[in-house]
């Protein structure tokens, strides 16, 4: 089989897009943050997750988001076929601004937890999972 | 609407006024993602809780959104602050437009 040069430079954008293909998952993530946020800037620190480091079943995998002064928080799975996961929002007799809950996960990925303060900033944590059996069924 | 949906939450009966205590809810539901294919692979529809929330005398405590991410009988757990005695009120919201709940007392001592 000959390749011609515009065979060989075909197969190179292929490459080049399957590569790209990832960070387009991402995008649909980083629209719900957006979302979610308006579009204020998102910093670190501040949020608890807590998440094992090995689940060893993706359908049931224990979680538990706390962020003091948070108003809402918000968890995403960015490896899932849709990322949202929930939504926790705190009313004025909420003990503590912390929920946990058991999740689903189809592979291994991060699991990202954002929240807003109540002073109107956004801050986010992320850990990663490593799942052994993925949680989306056949 | 689902069969066998029954909702299970666990209160303290008592806590010192001003008090966070903490609650535990569970309520059993397939929480069928819309991902899932049957044998014939015909994609099973989703249907979910999608809405979860909880009120003292009132008063909203949390209120959270669930996607098909959250698993089969979904559990959820967090504090509340307790003023005074009175009534927590739970409720589940289903994707078919059936509203489960539950209500525990609880008393100041």
């Amino acid at each position: 089989m000959n390749l011609s040069r515009r065979d060989t430079l075909a197969l190179g954008l292929g490459a080049v897009a399957l590569t790209i293909m990832p960070y387009r998952a991402n995008a649909a993530a980083d629209d719900l943050i957006a979302a979610f946020t308006g579009g204020a800037e998102v910093t670190d620190g501040g949020v608890t997750l807590t998440a094992p480091e090995i689940a060893e079943n993706g359908n049931t995998v224990p979680i538990e988001v706390s962020a003091d002064g948070a108003e809402a928080i918000m968890v995403l799975a960015l490896g899932n076929p849709t990322p949202p996961v929930a939504t926790f929002k705190f009313g004025p007799l909420a003990g503590a601004q912390a929920a946990s809950t058991r999740i689903r996960l189809a592979g291994t990925q991060d699991v990202v937890a954002i929240a807003k303060m109540s002073d109107g900033s956004f801050k986010r944590a992320s850990s990663t999972v490593k799942v052994t059996i993925g949680g989306c069924g056949g | 609407m689902a069969d066998g949906v029954k909702p299970r939450v666990k209160v303290p009966k008592t806590a010192a006024a001003g008090e966070a205590i903490q609650i535990k809810t569970l309520i059993s539901h397939q929480m069928e993602s819309g991902q899932r294919k049957d044998k014939e692979g015909n994609v099973i529809p989703r249907s979910i809780i999608n809405r979860f929330t909880c009120d003292f005398n009132g008063q909203n405590v949390i209120d959270v959104t669930l996607e098909p991410a959250i698993s089969t009988n979904p559990y959820i757990e967090f504090a509340a602050t307790v003023p005074e005695a009175g009534e927590f009120k739970f409720t589940w919201y289903d994707d078919d437009g059936s509203v489960y709940e539950d209500a525990k007392a609880i008393a100041i001592g």
